[in-house]
């Protein structure tokens, strides 16, 4: 994939992540912080379909950029072909991997499996 | 109101002249090293004589010639053309020759090779990848009917489209704004500042057509993105170009905001 093309993916999850990640802290405002934050609260989150998906949705726009992000400071670090060989393949692994777990987590939560 | 009274003519010139004759002695510290023989970097210090117009350059000239022969500097124009006399200046880097002693306001002067530059022996520093990443860019006109004939006529060009890249062909490949780069002192195969300021001047031309090309070769892993816009480059340009506004304007073609 050409340079210029993953720059562009990662300006639009910097602004994508931005603007759902206000959505979920203001949800913290319909209720006192420390109510939404208990156990029943935080599980109602994951029940309610359009909340876990844009949960689902912040996910990948934070581990595709910030993956992203740590790839370019690699790269930057050092340089070499094989380096940077394992840099940008290790980059995706590690995101698909985090994307997998948190997607799991959501997944159980919504179905209510503990 | 405000009177404004100017000196009389021969008044002038006797505090000019008084000024101009003083002398000064500052010590000059140069950086000493030789990698090809394994040589770390050592300072080695001078006393110069210097005046108000003295620059860096006759500073370290005055040492060649009078206390010490095998100090190695580049340098040709001594007039801020030809780019060869880059180094640092206390810390920050500069044209030797245009950098006039008196402005430094330091009676102690410590000059350095380059960063971000292989060095060759003591001020002396290696252009090769510069020249390289330079030529990379194509810097020249590209169209299929630039030969000459009876029948071609001029590429017209109005003012306004020489504004859009003329500040970037004042360019003399000296190296101070990749020496300043933070981001070149890191990654070593990052095209730097000059040579994307070179890219944009060659995209922002309107008679090239060699746009694609040139956004081909910037658009690499360690091209155009991985410029933070710290703004150095620009700061340290003894010309007034501004390689950090090209690099942002060549991101703009490539994101589509220009055309």
């Amino acid at each position: 994939m050409r340079e210029s093309i993953i720059m562009k993916i990662h300006y639009g999850t910097a602004l994508g992540a931005v603007a759902l990640v206000a959505v979920h802290i203001l949800m913290r405002m319909t209720q006192n912080f420390d109510q939404s934050l208990q156990y029943q609260n935080v599980i109602a989150n994951y029940h309610f379909l359009p909340y876990a998906l844009m949960l689902e949705a912040v996910l990948i726009l934070l581990s595709v950029h910030g993956f992203n992000g740590l790839r370019v400071i690699l790269l930057e670090l050092k340089q070499g072909s094989t380096y940077e060989r394992m840099v940008n393949y290790g980059s995706i692994a590690a995101m698909a991997v985090l994307i997998a777990y948190g997607s799991r987590t959501i997944l159980m939560a919504g179905m209510g499996i503990s | 109101m405000a009177v404004v009274t100017t000196p009389k003519p021969s008044e002038e010139l006797i505090s000019i002249n008084k000024t101009l004759d003083q002398t000064n002695t500052i010590t000059l510290r140069i950086a000493r090293s030789n990698p090809a023989e394994g040589q770390e970097t050592s300072y080695s210090e001078f006393k110069v004589p210097v005046k108000k117009w003295t620059t860096v350059l006759e500073a370290i000239l005055y040492v060649k010639q009078n206390l010490d022969h095998a100090v190695a500097v580049r340098y040709s124009c001594r007039q801020a053309s030809c780019g060869s006399c880059g180094m640092k200046i206390n810390g920050k880097p500069g044209l030797a020759c245009y950098t006039k002693v008196s402005e430094l306001k330091s009676n102690v002067i410590t000059v350095e090779p380059m960063n971000n530059f292989p060095i060759i022996r003591d001020l002396a520093v290696d252009f090769k990848q510069l020249i390289s990443n330079h030529k990379k860019m194509k810097p020249f006109i590209i169209r299929e009917d630039s030969e000459v004939t009876p029948e071609s006529k001029e590429f017209i060009q109005t003012p306004k489209d020489l504004e859009n890249f003329l500040q970037f062909s004042y360019c003399i490949k000296c190296g101070l704004c990749n020496s300043a780069c933070p981001t070149m002192a890191t990654d070593t195969s990052f095209i730097g500042p000059q040579g994307l300021a070179q890219a944009y001047r060659y995209v922002a031309d309107n008679r090239d057509k060699g746009k694609e090309d040139r956004l081909k070769i910037v658009d690499d892993s360690h091209g155009i993105w991985r410029c933070h816009f710290a703004g150095s480059c620009s700061h340290v340009c003894p010309k007034g170009v501004d390689p950090a506004m090209a690099i942002q304007l060549l991101r703009g073609y490539m994101l589509g905001f220009q055309k």
